[in-house]
């Protein structure tokens, strides 16, 4: 009876203690969708990156005010214009229990030199060599100053975990997006935490890797379970009834609940992802003429739009580059007035105006289609009669392929976090063959743009090529080669207790390895 | 018997090769899935590959031809985002969508039967008119907006309910995950189920009265009472049991309409269905899901008719199923 009693006894303080434990350090995470895939490779996207933050750690990695930190590098020195070395952290363990080396560095970089997603980002580098094993060499083709921003995406891969074929005879380490494969449904990084287990569009769980190399990190979360909620009010509606413990991303519309609410902390951050229109100057002869561009960003206030429909949930832009991007040129601000665009129309010939065509998508970016529907009514004060088009994404890019408006909303954010990004994309002249301005559904074209963006990036002096870059950034303005709009902002809810100010970016991909429970 | 079963089969063969058609001949405005499945950033000759990789290149034809060749022999093809068969997908899906389409219908018959044939039997009691209004009330309000008020309600502001998804469920025969035996999945079915009948309980409260009324100014209700039996024998036996008939045939049909357009409850309260996967395979231009959940669902319908028309058969046996003369 005794034992049997002291048994009982000691089993409820073990089940207290590991209630308390659970309790004290489960994260219930709800974000609008669940990564594609386990292979961190197969897609560039903010959910797979995000996937990538938690399960494996890259050489380094960006810092809250757009900074670098050392992650699997201790330290790097550039050797000459075209290499940067990087010591390695020693004693690193794989989910799998391989150590890692350099050999996995070498193996990761011919992995993302053929992805599709990834090797874009990596044309401009020709090899990575290992010097020893605890060292590796970054070759670039020539001059690259995006050296340190390219490096925050190599994630070393377990080599050994992911060499051989699997149950089908297949290659483990291949990248497949048309079906199911090795590395797409099994995982082996360095990171914080093991995937334990995962029924796609339904539930990812998490634990704790117990030999994570970074002991001095502040997390303390054990468990990550991770449901996709894809309803904007049924998330918040999850978090303030205690059923998830952090959200992302949080509506505008929903700000007032959360503040309001005793249980869960907002926190919001400026983001870096420009929303603009771009103007055809192929379809549309007036659209060549500057006074009449000049006139349409004039009649654009971009300030009611961030107020009335994002609910001050944005930042207003005058260009592309956010603060804290090199090519940032404070000088250039929005440019709100009414009688001046109508002024530049009259002087341009157009007092009577004309119609033009829009297109934007509606679920795309936040609130894009109320977005296109004030700017189409700020245009008509100018005459310019629009007629809008809006339509879910999945039409909306087929259509911006075929160029099919005369105006056309784009969202854009920098993979490198860096300003030349966006003219690559956005504002160079579009060539099929550099494969440039694969974006600018505008034909925007200016040699000064596509030469000076080009020289920027063989710069590797930050102050000169910040100078260049801001001088690209001035000459669109002047021009107005776009319409843009406003950087929109990132948002993040938890319950009250869970900190997550310190680990949430611009970047949006939260360091949760490092998040501290109370 | 067995005659209308093979009817009912080319029926349904015929429905499900004229939605195939119908799926690829709007396939292409259903979007590019390629823009899903890869960055932006990649570059044209990237996506043509990968375009060219799933098929996507060749006419409408030859796709058509291929997707028929694979179906015959039970292949739907592989969903972009699941990475798996449709089918299989969709399979998976299924237990969740039937049990909340389950649960909301027998909300629906327990509620609406007795209130039915109490507004019918005594229209001019205080909650006869109490419940007619309260119908009218409800048939007009969206179930988006049912489902978010109750989450406000009971999740948010009291607390009581679990705001989304299956919570724990119970494997089954290792293939089934019911929501049915265990205190938080019973929990958590509560809220969608009871939003998920709303729209149709007031139809039905009403359907059950306009028939009970009719049938109460028959002829053999009458000479019923006037024999003399007890109103509760009149009412129970004699009238309800005629009164069932066209609430059959509407509700099974109704209920297969339910099992198909449980998309809305699903996506508010992230009820991990068929209606909620598809409504996001529209989304990502999933194409391969989203024919295979059209077909599947119009399958479902031959089948749930068919099985009204037999039940019926065992209700009212003057019903002759294959309508032959005798």
């Amino acid at each position: 009876m005794k034992n049997k009693l002291q048994l009982m006894g000691g089993l409820f303080c073990a089940g207290m203690l590991a209630f308390t434990v659970v309790d004290a350090k489960t994260l219930r995470l709800a974000y609008d969708a669940d990564p594609v895939t386990l292979d961190i490779h197969e897609q560039l996207s903010g959910g797979v990156l995000q996937l990538a933050h938690m399960t494996f750690d890259p050489l380094i990695r960006w810092t809250k005010d757009l900074g670098f930190e050392n992650r699997l590098a201790t330290s790097h020195e550039r050797l000459n214009d075209t290499t940067v070395r990087f010591n390695l952290r020693k004693g690193v363990k794989f989910h799998s229990g391989n150590s890692m080396t350099a050999a996995d560095f070498s193996w990761t970089f011919d992995r993302l030199k053929n992805s599709q997603d990834f090797k874009g980002i990596f044309t401009n580098f020709s090899a990575l060599n290992v010097v020893d094993d605890y060292t590796i060499d970054l070759v670039t083709t020539g001059p690259y100053p995006l050296v340190l921003h390219t490096a925050t995406y190599i994630f070393p891969m377990d080599r050994k975990f992911y060499t051989g074929t699997d149950s089908n005879g297949n290659d483990k380490g291949e990248i497949v997006k048309s079906g199911a494969s090795f590395a797409s449904t099994n995982l082996s990084g360095t990171g914080p935490f093991t995937v334990t287990s995962r029924e796609q569009g339904v539930k990812i769980e998490f634990e704790r890797f117990a030999d994570y190399w970074d002991k001095s990190s502040p997390g303390n979360v054990d468990k990550i379970v991770f449901t996709p909620i894809k309803d904007e009010q049924t998330r918040v509606a999850a978090l303030l009834s205690d059923g998830v413990d952090m959200i992302a991303p949080v509506s505008p519309n929903d700000f007032g609940q959360i503040r309001s609410s005793s249980k869960a902390d907002l926190v919001t951050k400026a983001g870096t992802r420009i929303i603009m229109f771009q103007m055809n100057q192929e379809r549309r002869a007036e659209l060549k003429d500057i006074r009449v561009r000049q006139a349409i960003v004039h009649a654009v206030n971009n300030d009611a739009i961030v107020k009335k429909i994002m609910k001050g949930f944005a930042t207003t832009a005058g260009q592309m580059s956010p603060k804290g991007y090199l090519g940032h040129n404070p000088k250039l601000t929005p440019r709100f007035d009414l009688e001046e665009a109508q002024n530049l129309m009259k002087e341009a010939g157009y007092e009577n105006g004309f119609t033009l065509t829009m297109m934007a998508p509606n679920n795309r970016y936040v609130n894009d289609d109320k977005i296109a529907q004030a700017v189409a009514v700020m245009l008509s004060k100018i005459n310019i009669k629009i007629d809008l088009q809006t339509m879910p994404k999945a039409q909306y890019w087929p259509m911006f392929d075929d160029r099919a408006a005369d105006l056309m909303m784009i969202g854009w954010h920098s993979d490198t976090e860096d300003s030349a990004n966006f003219n690559e994309f956005l504002t160079m002249t579009p060539n099929s063959d550099t494969g440039m301005g694969a974006y600018n559904s505008g034909n925007y074209s200016s040699s000064f743009v596509d030469e000076s963006t080009m020289a920027a990036n063989k710069e590797t002096d930050p102050a000169k090529r910040a100078s260049m870059l801001q001088a690209v950034e001035e000459r669109i303005y002047q021009e107005a080669g776009i319409v843009p709009l406003h950087w929109q902002n990132l948002a993040w809810a938890a319950r009250k207790g869970v900190n997550i100010e310190p680990i949430v970016n611009a970047m949006n991909f939260p360091y949760l390895g490092d998040l501290v429970i109370d | 018997m067995l005659q209308f079963l093979l009817k009912r089969l080319l029926q349904a063969m015929l429905v499900m090769s004229i939605i195939s058609i119908a799926c690829f001949a709007i396939q292409d405005s259903l979007g590019d899935p390629t823009r899903e499945m890869a960055a932006n950033s990649i570059s044209s000759e990237e996506r043509e590959l990968l375009r060219e990789e799933l098929g996507l290149n060749d006419s409408t034809i030859v796709q058509f031809g291929r997707f028929i060749g694979r179906a015959v022999q039970g292949d739907l093809g592989n969903s972009y985002f699941f990475k798996e068969p449709a089918m299989t997908v969709i399979l998976k899906k299924l237990p969740a969508t039937l049990e909340l389409s389950f649960a909301a219908s027998i909300l629906i018959i327990v509620i609406s039967i007795p209130l039915g044939v109490f507004t019918a039997i005594r229209p001019r009691h205080w909650f006869s008119r109490l419940t007619m209004a309260i119908s009218v009330i409800g048939i007009s309000i969206p179930v988006f907006l049912t489902a978010i008020g109750l989450i406000f309600i009971f999740s948010v502001t009291l607390g009581w309910m679990p705001s989304f998804g299956r919570g724990e469920t119970v494997e089954m025969w290792g293939y089934w995950s019911s929501n049915f035996f265990s205190g938080d999945g019973l929990l958590h079915i509560i809220m969608p189920a009871v939003a998920l009948s709303s729209i149709m309980l007031p139809l039905f409260i009403r359907l059950v009265r306009a028939e009970m009324l009719e049938v109460l100014s028959t002829e053999y209700v009458k000479f019923a009472r006037a024999k003399g039996l007890s109103s509760y024998k009149v009412y129970m036996k004699h009238a309800l049991k005629n009164t069932m008939l066209p609430v059959i045939t509407v509700g099974g049909v109704q209920i297969g309409i339910m099992v198909a357009y449980t998309i809305l409850t699903e996506s508010v309260f992230q009820w991990p269905g068929m209606g909620f996967m598809f409504l996001e395979a529209v989304n990502r231009s999933d194409i391969p899901l989203i024919t295979a959940y059209i077909m599947f669902v119009g399958f479902l319908f031959v089948v749930v008719n068919t099985l009204v028309d037999l039940l019926y058969g065992v209700i009212n046996p003057m019903v002759d199923l294959v309508g032959g003369n005798k």
